[in-house]
């Protein structure tokens, strides 16, 4: 599809072509020149932000937009839901607070980053192995992963005692985890960033925070890689696994595998927003792994698209700016009346609804959807 | 001797405990494939209807509970038809705009998660703007027993028996009545139980109610133990959750089976720890694993075994 070049940048049109080449596909939305222009505007728009609005608070939503991108993958494209996110989210995140705390140098924080994430996705890739393997599957793997969840938090939540320290760090119990070094990543003594709480100012006229660009820049890697990732052969893989297993299998794909692979992909990147979630607030607390939090992820994604990179990022940004800068008591109220109505009226999703009305597509999005569907609780 | 009787009575308890939160859940799961994530807010909805009645209305104790079971379950068909079934929107909607709305939430087990999990949160902030932050508790009735150097609710006890006789009304009305075996046909093959007259709408509106008025009932029966707090639904839906899945797809059987296995679990790591949390980590683990080696639940297993026998004896 996508030969034609770009004509805005203007360089070598073969490579532009390429790349999008590669970006684009049948399991994403967005794949026209038009919505590339929209996207660099967006991206340009979110750039920008900081001039008129406070990065520092809006990092939050990019942090928590990654792990709407990893249920998205994990659940949208791969078809197993996962309530245990937030396990590999909270994981990554005290992983990253007790290796910075006994090493608190920019050598130490860094490997302590790249720490969360790999015990993160490795705490994905044993779950996904005792599950997977043992032959769990469908709503059971949900329940397993929601049930993972609620162990994790009466686990966290007693921590309290001096018995519970590991190495400089306490656990801390329900108080949770304070005094996690600010964020510096690269090498001490050679060259190091501290990314928190480091307010620089460009040409002395506007100050801004560098965390917001560090998440925005993961954010943006993040949802290109992905793209590439869903749009590949894997990628293609993956979405058989979603609409029908069996038959998957029976062409001689090995679903295990790859349910694993995806599972373990997507823990890694919940522990990654983890980390910066931890890194940001310089704070960890057992509230990570309490059930609304775990609820949230599943939320963000069926609101905004669960088939759909896009939708998870844009409903994970609008509905937490929207839960976290509404005060007073309707909050919660609204925020739950409009999570019946998108749910009910547009199960696909908002971000699927939209784009099938700007491309004029005559498929209803209720019949586009119907994969959680337990189609083969058979065996129970 | 003393602690043997000790673990007894907190076997009992959490018996009682995992059996009561989870009976509602378990009709509704088993029958409609419905996740109700509001389970526990049903739950405070007959809580603080019973505290309300005994309050405000000077009701005794025992009539309030009633009224707040009835209260629950008509709740929970209004619920039904509204949001589960989306009855009421599409009827408006084939008026208005000539087409359905929504569709049902049958068999769709993540919306229907989300779904109520909205409703969740709807509820337990109306709580809180209606009622405050806690409200009165009544006072737990029948005093103690005391054994030793210690005591114990009688109530506790009460609230064991209460759960047993929970589970045989509902194993009388599920397998024992016409309804019952209508409610089984339309879980067992809905287009079939449809074509052969039976009603499958009225009795998933009815079995939601039923759902519903077991939640309400359990609120009721806990209402004086507990704070009277917007989140007391939070500490049932877990267990309730963990119970039915671990129970598998006999309803009643498998709610009273995984009450005593997860009851037991949890009550021994309790006494031996001297933790409940310890004993709710225990349930929670021993869950996970009975749902890795037992996909299809407790009864699940049984009925494995009893069709292998059948097998065996059919080949002789």
């Amino acid at each position: 599809m996508a030969t034609e070049p770009t004509g805005s940048t203007g360089t070598d049109g073969g490579a532009v072509a390429r790349i999008r080449g590669r970006l684009e596909g049948p399991n994403t939305v967005g794949n026209s020149r038009g919505f590339w222009l929209g996207f660099a505007v967006a991206v340009l728009a979110l750039a920008a932000f900081p001039v008129v609005g406070s990065g520092e608070s809006f990092s939050l939503f990019l942090v928590l937009a990654l792990l709407g991108l990893s249920l998205s993958l994990v659940w949208g494209y791969s078809g197993v839901l996962s309530f245990g996110q937030v396990v590999f989210f909270g994981v990554g995140g005290y992983t990253f607070g007790v290796v910075s705390i006994n090493f608190p140098d920019a050598t130490g924080i860094t490997a302590a980053a790249l720490a969360g994430v790999v015990v993160g996705g490795g705490a994905a890739a044993l779950l996904g192995y005792f599950m997977f393997y043992g032959g769990v599957r469908n709503v059971y793997v949900t329940i397993i992963t929601l049930v993972t969840t609620m162990a994790m938090h009466t686990f966290m939540a007693q921590t309290a005692g001096s018995e519970w320290t590991i190495g400089e760090a306490p656990l801390g119990g329900f108080n949770g985890m304070p005094g996690i070094p600010l964020l510096e990543l690269g090498i001490e003594g050679v060259a190091s960033f501290q990314f928190v709480y480091n307010e620089m100012s460009l040409l002395g006229l506007f100050a801004f925070d560098p965390f917001y660009y560090l998440a925005l820049g993961l954010l943006l890697v993040t949802y290109l890689g992905l793209r590439a990732l869903v749009n590949s052969d894997f990628g293609r893989v993956m979405v058989a696994v979603r609409e029908d297993q069996d038959r998957t299998r029976m062409f001689g794909y090995d679903v295990k595998r790859i349910k694993l692979l995806t599972f373990t992909l997507g823990g890694a990147l919940a522990a990654l927003s983890g980390v910066l979630y931890a890194a940001r607030n310089v704070y960890i607390s057992p509230p990570v792994f309490a059930l609304w939090f775990a609820t949230l992820p599943v939320i963000w994604v069926s609101v905004g698209g669960r088939k759909s990179l896009l939708g998870a990022v844009i409903a994970t940004i609008a509905i937490e700016y929207f839960r976290l800068s509404v005060e007073g008591e309707m909050a919660l109220v609204v925020l739950g009346a409009m999570l019946l109505v998108f749910i009910l009226a547009l199960p696909g999703g908002i971000v699927p609804w939209v784009a099938g009305k700007l491309s004029g597509s005559a498929v209803p999005v209720s019949e586009l959807d119907d994969a959680d569907a337990p189609a083969e609780v058979s065996e129970s | 001797m003393v602690n043997g009787l000790n673990l007894a009575f907190q076997f009992l308890d959490s018996f009682a405990f995992v059996v009561l939160a989870a009976a509602g859940l378990a009709v509704i799961f088993g029958i409609m494939g419905v996740i109700n994530l509001a389970h526990g807010e049903f739950i405070l909805f007959g809580a603080y209807a019973t505290t309300k009645s005994v309050t405000d209305l000077g009701l005794p104790l025992p009539a309030a509970m009633v009224v707040a079971s009835l209260l629950t379950a008509g709740f929970g068909v209004v619920v039904e038809r509204t949001i589960i079934s989306g009855f009421v929107p599409n009827w408006i909607g084939q008026r208005t705009v000539g087409r359905d709305l929504i569709e049902p939430l049958y068999d769709r087990l993540a919306d229907s998660m989300v779904a109520t999990f909205g409703l969740s949160l709807v509820m337990v902030q109306s709580a809180r703007i209606l009622f405050g932050n806690s409200i009165d508790t009544v006072g737990t009735p029948f005093g103690n027993v005391a054994y030793g150097a210690f005591s114990y609710s009688t109530y506790r006890l009460v609230l064991a028996g209460i759960s047993i006789l929970v589970l045989v009304a509902a194993y009388y009305l599920f397998t024992r009545t016409t309804f019952g075996t209508r409610v089984r046909a339309t879980m067992q093959d809905e287009q079939t139980a449809k074509a052969l007259g039976i009603d499958t709408e009225r009795t998933y509106m009815l079995t939601f109610g039923i759902g519903s008025g077991l939640a309400g009932l359990t609120g009721a029966l806990f209402a004086p133990v507990l704070s009277m707090q917007p989140t007391l639904g939070d500490q049932f839906l877990i267990e309730a959750f963990v119970a039915v899945v671990v129970g598998g797809p006999s309803v009643v059987l498998g709610t009273a089976l995984s009450g005593g296995v997860l009851g037991a679990v949890s009550a021994t790591v309790t006494n031996l720890t001297d933790s409940t949390t310890f004993g709710r980590i225990a349930l929670l683990v021993a869950a996970i694993l009975a749902l890795r080696f037992l996909p299809g639940g407790i009864t699940g297993l049984i009925e494995r075994v009893r069709a292998r026998r059948q097998e065996a004896t059919d080949g002789d």
